[in-house]
């Protein structure tokens, strides 16, 4: 499967759409319209606004939707599972049938069991991978942003470097070097996806940069940290947002497809993309085996990708109303 | 008597689909040839009511009532190919933002030529060739191949402005509608704009629509005066008429306003703000804000009344207000007095940007509770020189600035704290100096976190007196910038600075960005602040105008050079420079000689 056909090219195109406005903070000195923001009104978080406004959108309504169907299923699974996903409870490719309502797979365990408890690994890692991908993404971005000298060229020379591997090529090599380890995986899938983060966070950063807010601080002699922190990361959550979300379809694609090359869990663990692989070879006898782990790996994929649509045009729309008003 | 050509006839704007009413009972007409000014202050509707006349409203806003008829055709009765031919071709456009208006991926002469070509102006390519040389040498521009080969971006502010003109007027339209056009530009190159308007609507008797909050700009170009507030046209009038004697309160706040280059008097701001659509009261809109106002204003609109010809007026209290004397007047004549204290700071610097030497030799003295302003067009070298002094210049600077005879690091950074906040910084647009993530009790309370050491109730009592010191009451704490107007958010800006207790306040032209309203406002304010505290300031602006209430000293810059520098009244009554004169004979200004009746 591949990760392209998961993010509708405008995805990618809202996530870095800052890159080239500063519309976020600089207004225009006429607005004749007051579209937004009642006076005196106290209003929430950034991060918490944007979502309550993307929940009004349909693409999002659906796409968590998807998502919260997958993400129950995997914590609730593992306790419904009729057998031991382990347990040899029927022929190898057996057809459906009272015992195994999905079949059996290649030797014989029980599919619904095995689909059941195989989630969480998806999940659980493609979260991690997205978190270990944003710190060290969005910290290079920034500190590169901010530092506008040559420590900002080595860093983005350097993300330049890790952005010239293919992502999967990279990953392979470090586990054929390291071995095939959980940590291993994480940590490979989070450091391919951080230099395209560290882009766009860089040049976002580097629009905040330019506010005055920004140059008031420093005549106050706030500390480089303190203005990383306080004055420039706030400004930044929607993109953050935007990019989290877009990285999380990346990842979960990823993470699902070298288990299925055989480089993330191992036999006999129960693992969507695992499993794929293990029955591919009896797609024709007995399809379920195949077909349901694809399937709900795809819902996944495109629920967290529609989720992200909608935060992104919520964004948008934010941006506009408190742009003009 | 000239032929009527405009009509609008109770024009009605409202926000969709909330249907908050943004203008309403709107009523125009305009002369051939005739250059009328609408003037308001933010949020008055004026930018709505100028856009409708090409039966255009931005997003968000609709015509609902009322007729606009250009000669004997019914405006907003026109769709599709009919509404296109109109716009650009009987009325056109001309946006406050030139930057903006240009397409920045095409070369200019293309974009010159798409408008020919789509209206069918000329039969052959040579024919639009020479209209476009025409046009240019109209609005004063060269229309060499090269010139016309370049893009957007490769022009100045002042020559895109009138690149858009030219398109503006390259179909020979009957009307031409203009937002604002020299807001953003320096006093120099908007009196190049404001002499090329004039030349091209008089050449061929195009009539105007000119938007602006700022009547001096207007003063000397338009024949008659329309003033918005609220929605409303309040009054109408020839401009003379309305200088020497306005008939409603309103104009003669905005009058009051307005700085007056040839003598000095109190510049006074309006109190409150315009009010918003949907947050407009019941009765006359500027009942809340009016010194004339009686129960009846706030109860009931008043009607338009003629008070003479094509003058009308919205007043209950018009013949009262008649009666006072004209508000122009030069009231305050005593000079400004020199404190005679010793130089506070001394600046000898030649700094550089890149490469590149921008200030050369400049050589001045900040005196301890006195203003010096520092004037100049854009790109004089006026911020940079401010910023040597605030610290905030990242490039090279040599020779020494001196701060109670002690010389300072180069970055605000390496300064000790005592210097940090002995010397403030005010910028000169609150849009962009405000972190808009944070609200204003967080911005105000940085200062004092870094230099003092408050206990959380001397915070707060702290934080109430600095607002207290700008004229904000403490509601505004737990807004965001975005929850205040421009003038409330540059009020915020300067509590920050006065929160770190400074003795030095740079101003950076803090009142470019706002209404003159406002801008009164924020001067009243500084010159308060400076009698009362004892500040030494130093006040950058283009505004000659605006520097004789405030400042006893001027120093005029010029290409990163001192050209003048000497005590203000001196420097404005006789300039011994060149450049001097020149400026002064650019800035707006509404003569003395035009408010005698």
């Amino acid at each position: 499967m591949s990760d392209e056909h998961l993010v509708p090219p405008g995805a990618r195109f809202v996530g870095t759409r800052e890159v080239g406005t500063a519309e976020g903070f600089v207004d225009t000195p006429e607005h004749d319209l007051g579209l937004s923001s009642p006076r005196g009104k106290q209003r929430r978080s950034e991060w918490v606004q944007l979502l309550l406004e993307a929940l009004h959108y349909r693409v999002t309504q659906v796409g968590l939707a998807m998502f919260l169907l997958i993400v129950t299923l995997v914590v609730v699974g593992p306790y419904v599972a009729p057998h031991s996903p382990f347990e040899f409870v029927t022929d190898p490719y057996a057809k459906p049938s009272a015992i195994a309502w999905l079949g059996g797979d290649c030797l014989g365990r029980d599919v619904l069991s095995r689909v059941l408890c195989g989630g969480r690994s998806v999940l659980i890692l493609s979260f991690s991978a997205t978190a270990i991908g944003m710190v060290l993404g969005v910290s290079t971005g920034l500190v590169a942003g901010y530092a506008r000298t040559v420590v900002s060229e080595v860093i983005m020379r350097g993300l330049d470097v890790l952005l010239a591997f293919p992502q999967i090529v990279f990953v392979l090599l470090l586990i054929s070097v390291l071995g095939p380890q959980r940590w291993l995986l994480v940590l490979g899938v989070g450091v391919t996806l951080a230099p395209p983060i560290g882009r766009v966070v860089y040049g976002t950063t580097m629009n905040v940069k330019e506010g005055d807010f920004v140059l008031a601080a420093e005549s106050l002699g706030v500390s480089h940290l303190e203005i990383i922190s306080s004055e420039i990361l706030p400004n930044i959550v929607s993109p953050l947002m935007v990019e989290f979300g877009l990285n999380l379809t990346f990842a979960i694609g990823t993470i699902a497809s070298l288990s299925f090359l055989g480089f993330g869990m191992q036999p006999p663990a129960p693992d969507w993309g695992l499993m794929i692989n293990e029955n591919r070879v009896g797609l024709v006898i007995q399809p379920y085996s195949v077909l349901v782990p694809t399937a709900l790996i795809a819902i996944l994929a495109i629920g967290a990708n529609l989720v992200t649509d909608g935060v992104a045009h919520a964004m948008i729309g934010l941006e506009r109303d408190t742009g003009s008003a | 008597m000239s032929r009527i050509i405009l009509t609008v006839r109770d024009l009605e704007i409202a926000l969709d689909p909330s249907g908050v009413e943004v203008d309403r009972d709107v009523n125009l007409e305009l002369v051939e040839g005739e250059v009328l000014g609408l003037v308001g202050e933010t949020a008055s509707g004026k930018t709505t009511a100028a856009t409708s006349l090409l039966n255009f409203q931005r997003r968000g806003a609709k015509i609902v009532g009322g007729s606009i008829r250009i000669d004997d055709r019914d405006v907003l009765a026109l769709g599709g190919s009919q509404l296109r031919e109109l716009r650009g071709g009987v009325i056109s456009y001309v946006p406050q933002d030139p930057g903006s208006a240009l397409n920045p991926a095409l070369r200019i002469g293309p974009q010159l030529r798409e408008v020919l070509e789509f209206h069918g102006f000329g039969n052959s390519e040579a024919e639009r060739r020479t209209r476009i040389e025409e046009m240019m040498a109209e609005v004063l521009l060269p229309s060499t191949e090269e010139f016309l080969r370049r893009y957007p971006h490769q022009l100045s502010g002042g020559q895109q402005q009138r690149v858009v003109l030219a398109m503006a007027f390259a179909c020979r339209p009957k009307i031409i509608v203009l937002d604002e056009p020299t807001t953003g530009l320096d006093v120099t190159t908007q009196a190049h704009v404001l002499d090329t308007i004039r030349d091209l609507v008089t050449a061929h008797r195009v009539a105007a629509v000119y938007v602006t909050h700022d009547l001096a700009v207007v003063a000397e170009l338009t024949d008659r005066i329309a003033v918005m507030y609220a929605g409303r046209l309040v009054e109408i009038g020839p401009a003379a008429e309305l200088f020497a004697g306005a008939s409603h309160p309103y104009t003669r706040r905005l009058l009051q306003a307005v700085p007056v280059l040839t003598g000095r008097r109190t510049l006074e701001g309006i109190p409150g703000f315009a009010p918003r659509p949907g947050h407009r009261p019941a009765g006359c809109a500027f009942a809340p804000r009016c010194s004339y106002a009686v129960a009846k204003c706030s109860a009931e609109m008043p009607p338009e009344e003629i008070v003479g010809q094509m003058h009308r007026v919205r007043c209950w209290r018009h013949k009262e207000v008649e009666t006072q004397a004209p508000l122009l007047a030069h009231d305050d004549d005593r000079p400004l007095e020199s404190c005679g204290q010793e130089g506070l700071i001394t600046v000898r610097v030649t700094a550089w940007y890149g490469s590149r030497e921008v200030l050369h030799d400049i050589d001045i003295t900040l005196r301890a509770r006195e203003c010096l302003a520092l004037v100049g067009e854009s790109g004089s070298g006026k911020t940079t020189l401010a910023r040597c002094i605030a610290g905030l210049h990242r490039f090279r600077i040599e020779g020494d600035i001196a701060f109670q005879g002690k010389g300072l690091p180069r970055l605000a950074r390496d300064r000790p704290r005592a210097i940090r906040h002995a010397i403030q910084y005010v910028f000169q647009n609150p849009y962009s100096a405000l972190n808009p993530r944070k609200t204003i009790a967080q911005i105000l309370s940085q200062p004092l976190r870094i230099f003092f050491d408050y206990t959380r109730d001397q915070r707060e009592d702290r934080l109430a007196e600095v607002l207290d010191l700008v004229s904000l009451d403490d509601t505004v704490l737990s807004r965001y910038p975005d929850q205040l107007s421009g003038g409330e958010r540059q009020r915020v800006a300067i509590a920050r600075a006065l929160a770190a207790e400074p003795t030095v306040l740079i101003c950076d032209e803090v009142t470019s960005w706002l209404d003159v309203s406002v801008q009164a406002s924020i001067i009243q304010l500084l010159v308060r602040l400076q009698t009362e505290i004892g500040l030494c300031m130093l006040f950058v602006t283009h505004n000659l105008a605006l520097i004789r209430s405030i400042a006893y000293d001027v120093a005029v810059m010029s290409e990163g050079r001192i050209v003048e520098y000497g005590p203000t009244d001196d420097v404005l009554a006789d300039p011994q420079v060149d450049y001097t004169r020149k400026l002064l004979a650019d800035t707006p200004k509404i003569e003395v000689a035009q408010l005698k009746t």
